[in-house]
């Protein structure tokens, strides 16, 4: 099989379609709190968070829906810790996203062994299935390739919707966008930067969370302790990647996605014989970094990113 | 024209305003009403308590006692959203603008209900393109603020309290940030404004504006209202006395034979920054002993020149002599070891280090060469001549260790001046020295500039503000385009002269003629 065949499959479209997915939905929570002007460094231990959460709450009985939206809350919960600490006490917001990552990681995995003591392997859900949508998905390549999927990765497409409209739509997302470009200028018209900021920090940690249930309710069927493996990090890289916007960081999020779903393929052709698997897996990295290079030189970062702001004070 | 009409109540009354900030009373027991129709100018020094009395009037501080009254209602303290809805707009002096946004949503934010379905971006464009026609403020809403120039932000800021239905407005020192041109673009607007039923409170420091646009001055002094005057009944040397209490002194420049040549440029061309031009085949001659002024609207070439002369350009063509060696190497920390000391243009960003404290920004160009012995730094040398710096130069503040951000405009700048004028420069590049000093500051610094003059130095004055130029240079150029005017002696040329070499004229007679 050659790079041509590859690229022109559908089940390798369909795969990288799956892969970004929960890359969408946390690269669009990062990419609130970053336009509120929090950078939220939680994203890892958050998507791990929210992993768990919405499997344990499924393996417990909730229906599946049910177990994004106590993903949903877990997120919120870790994401109103982060707000608390860097919007109105204004800590580093380096050391709080780090401190939130490590929190959410080890308590996830200390509830993991106080809930299930006894396991070796973890217990399996019965997780979303893929729903084909009528007459699209019999459309030759596209059919297959993107409307064979699970809903979760359908309410991923339409949060990066959702979140373009009310950015540059609502007087909330002019509010949330000045709110990281200039708190004083916020301020000056009565709002409350505080509120504005702590609200991006906290819905956007949600989206995060809910990005890392995608993984144990619709890629796979369980939670493993290194299933998210990163991929926070790589979130935030695709918000610089989409210079800050949803519609270019959703093209960067399956941009990284196909190269995901291409190595593991050339790790089956006859090069795959000769060459280290490691390099292989080291592609996507190595060419998401060349894209960020290439992409974000003119970028317009949020001018009041990681500022922190005290009412009052000059 | 008084527009004061006493059957008409007053559309701003303050009562007895007293704010205290820890032992220092910013605003003493101040009192004062604006009637509609109104200018009133507020003058005072930096730190007189000018921007804390507006900053009370539109909420952002809340006073320790006495109300503001607007349109007859008690207005609630420390709420800006209550100033705004009670018809009160306020152009800050540092604008509060988001630069990634475009006009029209700087304009917007804040004015629909965060839970308002969608932005009414085409009913909001055109309210803006009524207001920018009537009030005179030509704008494109579409613009990103951070693409506009300075009085293009203003514009967009004065918009923004229009669009909000403002009939009071606020201008804290309006014209500190822009050019002559754009500040009488303001004063029109401003006379459009009043004529349409508006009352203003215009803030400044600069006497020939008050006298231009206001009705009515009050004087603060140390947080106290101090005087009050019909601006009819006044003269701009009233007003400065009152001001600093006392009388105002311009230094004296006595004629003096000019001394050697210090530095020379010949034919020297230079790269443009952004869209500042470079210099062109400029040739110039500074003496010691004499104070070079060079004229002109900024942005015509005066950073290129001041960065060539600090060392931070090389020239592209043409010749850089100093004591009459030629110069190859530049940089810098050349540029020190020549014995050129710069004041520069912006003393916040290229002048001082904002959190470093002020032993720090002293030393900040000799560290290596003074304040070092074997690799360490000497810290309480350091610090004593940060001591000696803060006596001798006046420089008013809580101590050396104190960071430098929290230091007023003038006393930062008598900071940088003690810092050059200790190093016993032989070439002072002093880039618009006194922009934004009030007159005490502005008085000192010319007077050391006066000083070091007469000690045998050349200083090269670069300011937009022609009386400073023609007060205190024995020689004159004026800057257009990157070209350089011809030397005018002391008293040979009238500001009107100058104004047209500013404007671009008379260069190409000369090009013609050579």
């Amino acid at each position: 099989m050659d790079l041509i065949d590859i690229l022109t499959s559908a089940a390798f479209w369909a795969a990288a379609i799956r892969i970004a997915s929960p890359l969408i939905f946390a690269t669009m929570g990062e990419l609130i709190c970053e336009r509120a002007g929090v950078l939220n460094l939680g994203i890892e231990g958050i998507m791990v968070a929210g992993a768990f959460a919405g499997w344990i709450a499924v393996w417990a009985g909730l229906p599946l829906w049910g177990g994004v939206a106590v993903a949903f809350a877990a997120g919120m919960a870790f994401g109103l810790l982060h707000a608390t600490l860097s919007v109105p006490f204004g800590l580093s917001q380096h050391v709080v996203g780090i401190g939130v990552t490590l929190l959410a990681t080890s308590l996830t995995f200390y509830t993991y062994r106080v809930v299930l003591p006894e396991v070796s392997s973890p217990p399996k859900i019965e997780a979303f299935q893929p729903f084909e949508v009528p007459i699209l998905s019999h459309i030759p390549l596209i059919g297959p390739a993107f409307f064979a999927q699970t809903p979760l990765t359908y309410a991923a497409f339409l949060l990066v919707i959702a979140v373009a409209l009310v950015l540059y739509r609502t007087p909330l997302g002019l509010a949330v966008r000045a709110a990281g470009e200039n708190p004083q200028a916020v301020a000056a018209q009565g709002l409350s930067v505080t509120a504005i900021r702590m609200g991006a920090v906290i819905v956007g940690s949600g989206f995060m969370a809910v990005g890392g249930a995608f993984l144990t309710l619709s890629a796979f069927d369980s939670f493993f302790f290194d299933m998210v493996n990163g991929r926070g990090w790589i979130c935030i890289a695709l918000v610089v990647f989409g210079a800050w916007k949803p519609g270019k960081a959703l093209l960067g999020a399956v941009l990284f996605a196909a190269f995901d779903a291409l190595q593991i393929r050339l790790q089956q052709t006859p090069i795959g014989a000769v060459v280290p698997y490691q390099l292989f897996l080291m592609m996507p990295y190595i060419l998401s970094i060349l894209a960020l290079v290439l992409m974000s030189r003119r970028a317009e970062v949020p001018a009041a990113l990681m500022v922190t702001f005290n009412k009052g004070e000059r | 024209m008084s527009a004061r009409d006493q059957a008409q109540p007053p559309v701003l009354r303050l009562s007895n305003i007293t704010k205290r900030f820890g032992a220092l009373c910013a605003n003493d027991d101040v009192s004062f009403s604006l009637a509609k129709g109104e200018v009133i100018a507020l003058l005072g020094e930096n730190g007189a308590g000018k921007t804390t009395l507006m900053n009370i009037l539109f909420g952002q501080y809340s006073a320790d006692a006495g109300e503001v009254e607007v349109f007859g209602q008690r207005l609630a303290p420390g709420n800006p959203r209550a100033a705004l809805d009670a018809g009160v707009g306020m152009v800050h002096q540092h604008f509060t603008l988001a630069g990634n946004l475009t006009v029209w949503e700087n304009i917007v934010l804040g004015t629909q209900a965060l839970s308002a379905p969608r932005l009414r971006a085409r009913a909001v464009k055109a309210r803006i393109a009524d207001l920018s026609k009537r009030f005179h403020l030509p704008v494109d809403p579409d613009a990103k603020v951070g693409q506009l120039s300075v009085g293009e932000r203003q514009r967009v800021e004065i918009l923004k309290a229009l669009y909000r239905d403002a009939r009071i407005l606020i201008l804290d020192e309006p014209t500190a940030v822009l050019t002559p041109q754009e500040s009488d673009a303001l004063f029109a607007t401003l006379r459009e404004a009043i004529g349409l039923g508006l009352s203003v409170v215009f803030i400044s420091h600069k006497l020939h504006e008050v006298m231009a646009i206001s009705h009515r001055v009050l004087v603060l002094r140390h947080g106290r209202l101090v005087a009050e005057r019909a601006t009819a009944d006044t003269s701009r040397e009233e007003l400065a006395a009152l001001m600093v209490g006392g009388a105002v002194s311009s230094p004296k420049i006595a004629p003096m034979p000019p001394g050697p040549a210090l530095m020379r440029l010949s034919d020297v061309s230079s790269k443009g920054e952004g869209h500042a031009p470079g210099l062109q085949s400029v040739t110039l001659t500074l003496h010691g002993g004499q104070i070079t002024g060079l004229a002109g609207v900024s942005g015509n070439g005066q950073g290129a020149l001041s960065d060539l002369i600090s060392g931070l350009a090389m020239p592209s063509a043409g010749q850089l002599e100093i004591a009459g060696d030629a110069i190859t190497n530049w940089s810098p920390r050349r540029a020190l070891a020549r014995g050129i000391g710069r004041i520069p243009e912006d003393r916040h960003h290229t002048g001082t280090i904002a959190d470093f404290d002020l032993t720090e920004n002293a030393v900040l160009e000799t560290y290596t060469r003074d304040f070092a012995r074997h690799g360490w730094l000497d810290w309480a040398a350091a610090r004593a001549h940060a001591e000696a710096l803060i006596a001798t130069y006046d420089v008013r503040c809580p101590g050396p260790d104190t960071a430098i951000r929290l230091l007023s405009g003038g006393n930062m700048q008598k900071l940088i001046l003690g810092r050059v004028l200790e190093t016993k420069p032989r070439i002072i590049l002093a880039n618009q020295p006194v922009r934004g000093l009030d007159i005490g500051a502005l008085n000192y610094v010319h007077a050391r500039l006066a000083e070091a003059r007469e000690q045998g130095a050349a200083v090269l004055l670069i300011s937009e503000d022609l009386d400073e130029i023609i007060t205190l240079s024995d020689v004159i150029h004026v800057i257009s385009q990157g070209r350089l005017s011809p030397a005018f002696a002391r008293g040979t040329m009238a500001p009107e002269a100058l104004g047209r070499w500013m404007a671009g004229d008379g260069f190409a007679e000369v090009a013609h003629a050579s």
